[in-house]
């Protein structure tokens, strides 16, 4: 009997020391946990990490069927954060001194925090960003198409893609001479510019190979030759042209989309501390440029860029001249009511014949 | 008169075996004739070559005097009732019996009374509406043949149409069959392995071994006159002995048999003394008697011990073992003389030389 | 004793019913619950009926919703075409090891996810793709032809994702038919036709209806077939569903639809076996 307690003491003892140890299940995109770091990160803090890949949608339909729960830490767009927690509640506060602020840009870090405070209590951090624009083949239609709205023209018929999503009704927005963001808070302006937006894409439809919907859909028509130009990631860009240099990421003339892929808290998450060590481990200046060679973007860490490859910084420089810089276009926080608005736009245009 | 059914020469080869060998036979009109043999010996190959599923390799094969070889089997004036009848499982018994006559582009008035007709014909009025499978083994018989015969075949094939049959269904429709053949007025050439049936039922039997046919003739004459061995051996049950001819005058012979008896048997084709010979007596010609005194008429005679009896009603026999250490199958009479026979009782048994049968047997 | 049968009744049927009930039961209550109601403002819901009296009335939905009726029906009814000489080929002609070989040959495809085999026509039929090269390559095209992304290419990954569960059921309904009963059919006068009509088709009939009806709602709920190899005009009710829950995050109107083809689904199914006058135990069973 005494034995069995002291036992049973013995490892409950054990346990109590091994408690900081912890699973962090992660909800993410692909690259942005690469193999080395995770393993990195097991070694050290003793937690260990599943990992579950996803996008912007599915991570907030996965969130939302479990009211927040499942996952310990997810990576929506900074843009996805407002609308959802205020719509369904599914993330909790994040407690900012646990996150070592002195690792992130800061103004980057202020631009994220201002976007995601809901009541008051600041909600997600920065980690990736990247831009969104065009993926051409420079050879073959680097003098038609400029902007988004060149897709449709007839030079170039037949072999141009993009999504049938919100990205491209923005960026249509935009190269029409419109200001979206603008009116996000006007949901009547807003559908005024949707309606006309609906209008070019509807005309644009023939000219359209197809929608894509996967990264790696697109980039097999790219490389095959099949499609000349498609709205796209910056990444998909410069990863194709180490296949073929003809072919890179040209920011549009009226400027690229630009996105931050931020780290979030599951309303019912159950390793935060786990999270919080992730976060302040992935942020790591050494640590975010192996995130950067193999997600293809740069991250929110400061001080990073000096560990980054000078391939992707080179990339970077030819799509990315000062002014393109200066004319991204960053994603504000979406208010509720205009994807429903997006929806139906995105609906009949793609009914349409 | 033309025959209804005329083969010469018919042969069919599978690849290097020959399942018919050179078969020739006719069958005249209106009559039964049936093809008798054990199952493998090439019979259902004849009837699927009559019928039209197969093509034979050569020979001739002529109805009502026309060669049918170019005709496919669904315009030659044959028409087949399966070992398991075939009747359609999906449809109405009238839609059965109907199926042939829609395919001729009957009237449907005109269907619907020969249907009824042929019901009535074979006595099952009125069961039109019913399904396949509501009807008993024998009514699914007198259907399925109702279903040729409303087509008035020349030729009426049927493969085993009994062998699903219990015994005493199979029974009371062997004389059924022999009715409705009579009644149809149609040629049937009828398959089975059951020398029963075919004796019941035909004018005429061809026994077919191994692609051949043995004997071709009356029931009587494959029963009391068998011309090959295999023909004594297959129709009726036989006390066989093996030996060497010793004397042979015209048809009468003697034998000594392996064992060392002597006896005397009838020629079956020619044979010289000296010959390799085998001998054939049908338990029913054995005649039982308490004493040697009692069967003095009889050529052969033996005496020996009751090793057994096999009671089976009017087939009960006696198994005797003669001197010689043989077991022969003795007929027993029911007639009461040999109610007390019992188990080692001492038993003489007797049989004229009429009713063995002597065969050459190769050497 | 009589009690003990009863617990081992009870036992036997626990996980059937646990499964009905846990797995499709349940989740379609919530899901009628979800379709009938309407979102008024954050996270602030009220019954209504104005989910479904938008998908009926909103012309995009309700053509989505026919074309795919329609669209599956054709699938069904290609599939049926093409799977039934195969599958007569295979119970009735081949024999012996043929016949594995030909039923293995119709299942291989299967060994892979239905991903892979609707990329293996993407390679197949894409404008740089093989057939386009060998039409190219013939003569027959004077420059690449796209062959996908049209209702044409999704029609073929329809049918030929489903012909499997065609062929199974033909196959084993053809070969429960006696060869005799078809000898029959000639023997008594009928030709090809009449013998397929009158005595093939009847008795094959619960595998068509069965066939029928599994394919019918294999397409009709595909969602993979359709988007890759429909791609922009693919227009897929399914695909609707999934937009409406994952992409807008509209669960009320992707419930709405989902019951909406439930209903679709459950009524074409009950046509078909009336019209076959048929019912669902023999069909089934």
């Amino acid at each position: 009997m005494t034995r069995t307690l002291l036992l049973s003491t013995t490892l409950i003892a054990g346990l109590a020391t091994m408690a900081p140890a912890e699973t962090l299940r992660l909800l993410t995109w692909g690259g942005y946990a690469p193999d080395d770091v995770v393993q990195m990160f097991e070694e050290q803090t003793g937690h260990s990490v599943e990992v579950t890949l996803s996008n912007n949608e599915e991570m907030i339909a996965k969130l939302r069927a479990t009211g927040g729960g499942g996952f310990d830490l997810a990576q929506p767009s900074q843009d996805r954060i407002m609308g959802p927690q205020r719509e369904f509640g599914i993330y909790k506060p994040m407690d900012m001194s646990r996150v070592d602020q002195s690792l992130f840009i800061p103004s980057m870090l202020e631009a994220t925090m201002g976007n995601t405070t809901v009541d008051g209590a600041v909600y997600g951090v920065p980690h990736i960003w990247g831009t969104s624009g065009l993926v051409m083949n420079t050879a073959e239609a680097g003098d038609v198409v400029k902007d988004y709205t060149d897709l449709c023209d007839p030079a170039v018929a037949g072999k141009v893609s993009y999504r049938l999503k919100r990205p491209t009704l923005i960026g249509f927005a935009f190269a029409m001479g419109e200001d979206p963001f603008a009116a996000y808070g006007d949901e009547a302006e807003y559908k005024a510019i949707m309606e006309k937006v609906e209008a070019k894409l509807t005309e644009c439809k023939p000219n359209v190979k197809t929608y894509w919907s996967g990264g790696d859909e697109l980039m097999n028509l790219v490389r095959s030759g099949e499609v000349v130009a498609s709205m796209a990631w910056d990444t998909g860009g410069w990863k194709l042209n180490e296949d073929n240099p003809d072919i890179t990421f040209v920011a549009p003339a009226s400027g690229a989309l630009g996105w931050i892929d931020t780290f979030v808290l599951p309303a019912k998450g159950q390793a935060d501390e786990a999270a919080y060590d992730w976060i302040n481990f992935v942020m790591q200046p050494e640590i975010a440029a192996k995130i950067t060679a193999a997600a293809g973007n740069f991250t929110a860490s400061a001080g990073a860029d000096e560990y980054a490859e000078d391939a992707l910084k080179a990339k970077y420089q030819a799509s990315f001249p000062q002014e393109a810089i200066d004319n991204i276009k960053w994603y504000p926080p979406v208010p509720a009511g205009l994807e429903s608005i997006e929806g139906e736009v995105l609906d009949r245009v793609q009914a349409a014949n | 008169m033309t025959p209804d059914l005329d083969s010469t020469d018919l042969v069919k080869r599978f690849g290097t075996t020959v399942a018919v060998d050179n078969v020739s036979f006719s069958v005249p009109p209106g009559s039964f004739f049936s093809i008798l043999g054990p199952s493998g010996c090439g019979k259902t190959t004849i009837m699927r070559m009559i019928a039209g599923f197969l093509d034979p390799t050569s020979g001739e094969i002529r109805i009502k005097g026309k060669s049918v070889l170019d005709t496919p089997p669904n315009k030659r004036p044959v028409n087949m009732v399966f070992q398991h009848l075939a009747l359609f499982p999906m449809m109405t018994i009238a839609e059965n019996i109907g199926y042939g006559l829609r395919r001729r582009k009957m009237p449907k008035e005109q269907i619907a009374r020969k249907v009824d007709e042929a019901l009535d014909r074979i006595g099952l009025p009125g069961i039109g509406a019913r399904k396949v499978d509501e009807l008993s083994g024998g009514q699914k018989q007198r259907v399925a043949i109702a279903r040729c015969m409303v087509l008035e075949p020349d030729v009426l094939l049927l493969d085993e149409p009994l062998g699903a049959l219990d015994l005493k269904l199979r029974e009371h429709m062997k004389v059924e069959l022999k009715a409705l053949q009579a009644a149809f007025d149609t040629t049937f050439v009828y398959i089975t392995h059951d020398q029963s049936e075919a004796l019941v039922m035909s004018d005429q039997i061809a026994v077919m071994n191994a692609g051949r046919f043995e004997q071709v003739g009356t029931g009587r004459d494959l029963y009391y006159r068998p011309e090959t061995p295999f023909v004594a051996g297959f129709i009726g049950e036989a006390n066989r002995w093996k030996g060497r001819i010793e004397r042979i005058e015209g048809e009468a012979l003697q034998m000594r048999t392996e064992t060392g008896l002597e006896m005397r048997a009838t020629a079956t084709g020619t044979l010289a003394a000296g010959d390799n010979a085998e001998i054939f007596v049908r338990p029913e010609a054995i005649r039982l008697a308490g004493s040697a005194e009692a069967l003095s008429a009889f050529d052969n005679r033996l005496q020996g011990r009751v090793a057994s009896i096999l009671f089976n009603g009017a087939a009960s026999r006696v198994l005797v073992e003669d001197d010689a250490g043989e077991t022969l199958e003795v007929t027993l009479p029911q007639s009461g003389e040999f109610a007390s026979l019992r188990r080692g009782d001492p038993i003489h048994i007797g049989w004229g030389a009429a009713q063995a049968s002597c065969f050459k047997r190769a050497a | 004793m009589r009690a003990h049968a009863r617990i081992g009744f009870v036992l036997l049927l626990t996980p059937l019913v646990l499964w009905l009930g846990l797995l499709i039961v349940i989740p379609h209550i919530d899901m009628a619950i979800l379709s009938l109601r309407e979102r008024i403002s954050f996270g602030v819901y009220e019954p209504s009926l104005m989910q479904y009296e938008k998908a009926l009335t909103e012309p995009l939905y309700l053509r989505t919703f026919w074309r795919t009726a329609v669209m599956s029906v054709l699938a069904t009814g290609i599939t049926l075409l093409i799977a039934f000489p195969v599958a007569y080929y295979i119970a009735k002609m081949a024999k012996g090891r043929l016949q594995q070989v030909l039923f293995l040959l119709c299942l291989i495809p299967f060994y892979v996810s239905e991903l892979v085999r609707t990329f293996g026509w993407m390679i197949l039929l894409r404008e740089t793709g093989i057939v386009s090269n060998l039409l190219q390559w013939v003569g027959l095209a004077d420059q690449p032809v796209e062959m996908l992304y049209n209702d044409a290419a999704m029609m073929v990954g329809l049918v030929y994702t489903s012909m499997l569960f065609m062929v199974v059921p033909l196959v084993t309904t053809l070969e429960s038919l006696d060869d005799s009963v078809i000898e029959a059919g000639y023997d008594l006068g009928g030709n090809g036709l009449s013998v397929l009509r009158e005595i093939i088709i009847p008795h094959a009939m619960p595998g068509i209806v069965s066939g029928c009806i599994v394919v019918f709602m294999l397409s009709l709920g595909n969602y993979l077939t359709p988007t890759m190899l429909g791609g922009k005009d693919s227009l897929w009710f399914t695909e609707m569903i999934y937009n409406q829950f994952i992409v807008r995050s509209n669960w009320e109107l992707g419930a709405a639809f989902g019951f909406m083809l439930l209903v679709l689904s459950s009524v074409i199914v009950w046509g078909m076996l009336r019209l076959t006058g048929r019912t669902l135990q023999e069909t089934m069973g």
